[in-house]
């Protein structure tokens, strides 16, 4: 009859619940491999998949804060940054390291793990300190806060050898491949969408759509906000720490404002709130140049034009964005995800799921 | 300190004590908005808080309900010390408020929004007992279950607002001018309704601009005047007060 009072997400499969959360994972894994393989033999396609991978991870966490709570962070750059200088710093001391009684190929994937969760943690816990301040007060303090925090760091690196300086930090072991980037996508829309459907998901919903009545039915927007914002911030240093393992070398000139507005843009395109939409427009965003430059090379226009790509990138980005605010304020999907706005005649068993 | 210059008109009927306030500050930056307010609400009364514009009743009820904190001063809800409690440990003790503007939640539908407001319960089986209840006291909220609460009326938003602070099962209400931007029968309504309310034995902290209407309602009233309390008695005595009837009255 009646829809239940608080709906509480219900078991969807047969699977036993200990395997619920692990089965996702094993049958990720396959699929990694295969696609690894295949990636083996062609560097600037597996580089290319990388750098999508890493904006997918951005968007997908900024989303958390900025569609899922309605706050307004604009530093997302800052935490990547952390996360990258802080695993490149830690590989490159370990670089020499290894444990004998594994095959050095596995001795240095350990490494990477290890130095990535470090540099995700390091930017978890800026994320805390940053957040707990600006996020127990109302408003747009945390987006002063995060542009500032952003530019703190950019500063910082610059005027510390240990971080190379404005040359930027080069010979980091170059561990990653388009698998662990992809193992760490899956692990970001994951958790992203466990937010969602869980009561953590609807406190934020309550946030974002009224704060001050969020507070009054007993909602701890502030434990909430931060909550959403540490998680926000591990994997946008996750991102960082993957991205200096591919790139041949990290400098503060990756991590600039620019980077963060790019970030937004991505998540305004995809839509506040929808995960898929995040992933989507990230993907399409960071394509975009690379179809812009090939474009460019078969007109003929090799050198001059398909070199100024990069510059025109940010007002290709800004008119994109001025167009979508003209002709769908809500971004791509809105708050809704992708299998909601599908076209009907796509059988899919969850769509309507608003 | 501010008591001293308290005018108390007439007899004030005995209930037992749930809500004592006692000479609390707020300060807003450099405002301060709360002069030291003192004021109390007993098991099953209804009290009315009236006052002018920037008065400070809004700031009284929000420092009431732990979404400020006072910079003096101390709050007692059912024999506790809350002064220092935020909003999410006054909920599960009892108290609900219905903030200022409604503050539904726009791009929820009516039901969603009332689900919230049993947010940190977790007896399901009472929730939709008493979601039923709340659907029976405004039964247009029943038939626009479904609709998004942005786009209700001014009227049905007030009642949604009401409806779901009562879904945390309160026993004090704080509500923040439920006659704002209503027309009169609608507020007579609303007003009805709270009565009704009141009659299960919840007690009602009621900010008014419409110190008629409030004081009709009211067992007992305080009268705000820039961050003090100037006046308390009983609803009707208040209502009849020279002071009162030029100062609010309008006459
Ligand atoms: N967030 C705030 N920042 C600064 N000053 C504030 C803030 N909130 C309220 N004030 C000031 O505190 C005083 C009391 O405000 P309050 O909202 O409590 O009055 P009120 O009696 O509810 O008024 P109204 O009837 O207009 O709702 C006013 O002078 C107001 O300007
Ligand atoms: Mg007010």
């Amino acid at each position: 009859m009646e829809t239940p009072a608080i709906p509480v997400p219900e078991a969807r499969s047969a699977v036993p619940a200990s395997l619920r959360g692990l089965l996702p994972v094993l049958l990720a894994l396959p699929v990694l491999a295969l696609f690894q393989w295949l990636m083996s033999d062609a560097p600037f396609a597996s580089y290319l998949l990388s750098v999508v991978g890493v904006n997918i991870i951005l968007a997908v966490s900024l989303n958390i804060v900025n569609g899922m709570t309605g706050q307004f962070s604009i530093g997302h750059a800052g935490f990547m940054a952390v996360g990258a200088y802080i695993s490149g710093v830690l590989s490159l001391n370990l670089k020499d390291v290894a444990l004998s009684f594994l095959p050095v190929a596995v001795s240095d994937q350990v490494f990477f793990v290890v130095s990535l969760l470090v540099g995700g943690l390091a930017a978890a816990l800026c994320g805390f300190l940053v957040g707990l301040p600006s996020l127990r007060l109302r408003g747009d303090y945390l987006a002063i806060v995060t542009l500032g925090f952003g530019e703190i760091i950019r500063v910082v690196v610059q005027n510390t050898d240990a971080f190379g300086r404005a040359l930027g930090l080069s010979g980091i072991p170059q561990t990653s491949s388009p698998a662990m980037v992809y193992f760490w996508v899956f692990l970001t829309v994951l958790v992203a969408r466990r937010i969602t459907g869980s009561s953590h998901g609807r406190s934020l919903w309550a946030i974002r759509e009224d704060e001050v009545a969020a507070e009054a039915m007993g909602v701890d927007t502030t434990g909430y906000k931060v909550r959403a914002f540490v998680i926000s911030s591990f994997f946008a240093g996750i991102a960082g720490a993957l991205f200096a393992h591919f790139v041949p070398i990290i400098n503060p000139g990756s991590f600039t404002f620019v980077k963060s507005m790019e970030i937004v843009v991505m998540v305004v395109l995809g839509g506040l709130g929808s995960t898929t939409g995040a992933i989507v427009a990230a993907t399409f965003l960071t394509l975009l140049p690379e179809g812009m430059r090939s474009l460019f090379t078969l007109l003929g226009a090799e050198g001059s034009l398909a070199q100024k790509v990069d510059q025109i990138r940010m007002p290709v980005y800004g008119l994109l964005l001025v167009a979508l605010m003209l002709a769908r304020p809500q971004g791509l999907f809105g708050t809704k995800e992708i299998w909601d706005v599908l076209p009907r005649w796509i059988p899919r068993k969850r769509r309507g799921l608003a | 300190m501010s008591d001293a210059q308290v005018k108390t008109l007439g007899e004030r009927q005995a209930f037992p004590p749930l809500l004592s306030v006692d000479g609390i500050k707020v300060h807003y930056g450099a405002i301060q908005a709360l002069k030291g307010v003192s004021l109390t609400v007993g098991k099953g009364e209804v009290v009315a808080l009236i006052g002018a514009n920037g008065a400070g009743k809004t700031s009284t009820l929000r420092a009431v309900s732990g979404m400020l904190k006072p910079s003096a001063g101390r709050i007692q809800f059912n024999g506790h010390d809350t002064t220092n409690m935020k909003a999410h440990q006054l909920v599960p003790r009892g108290m609900a408020h219905a903030p200022e503007g409604r503050g539904v939640f726009p791009n929820m539908s009516v039901q969603e929004n009332l689900e919230l407001g049993a947010y940190l319960r977790t007896d399901t089986s009472g929730i939709q007992q008493d979601l039923e209840k709340s659907f029976t006291l405004f039964p247009v909220l029943k038939e626009r279950r479904k609709q998004m609460a942005g786009t209700l009326s001014g009227g049905e938003q007030q009642m949604l607002a009401i409806a779901r602070a009562l879904l945390s099962k309160p026993q004090l209400l704080l509500l923040d001018e439920p006659s704002l931007g209503l027309a009169p029968q609608v507020t007579e309504a609303i007003f009805r309704t709270l009565r009704e309310v009141n009659a299960t034995g919840v007690s009602v902290l009621l900010v008014e601009q419409n110190a008629h209407l409030a004081l009709n309602a009211a067992h007992y009233g305080y009268v705000l005047e820039t961050g003090e309390v100037v006046m308390a008695g009983p609803g009707k005595a208040l209502l009849e007060s020279a002071e009162v009837r030029r100062a609010y009255l309008g006459e």
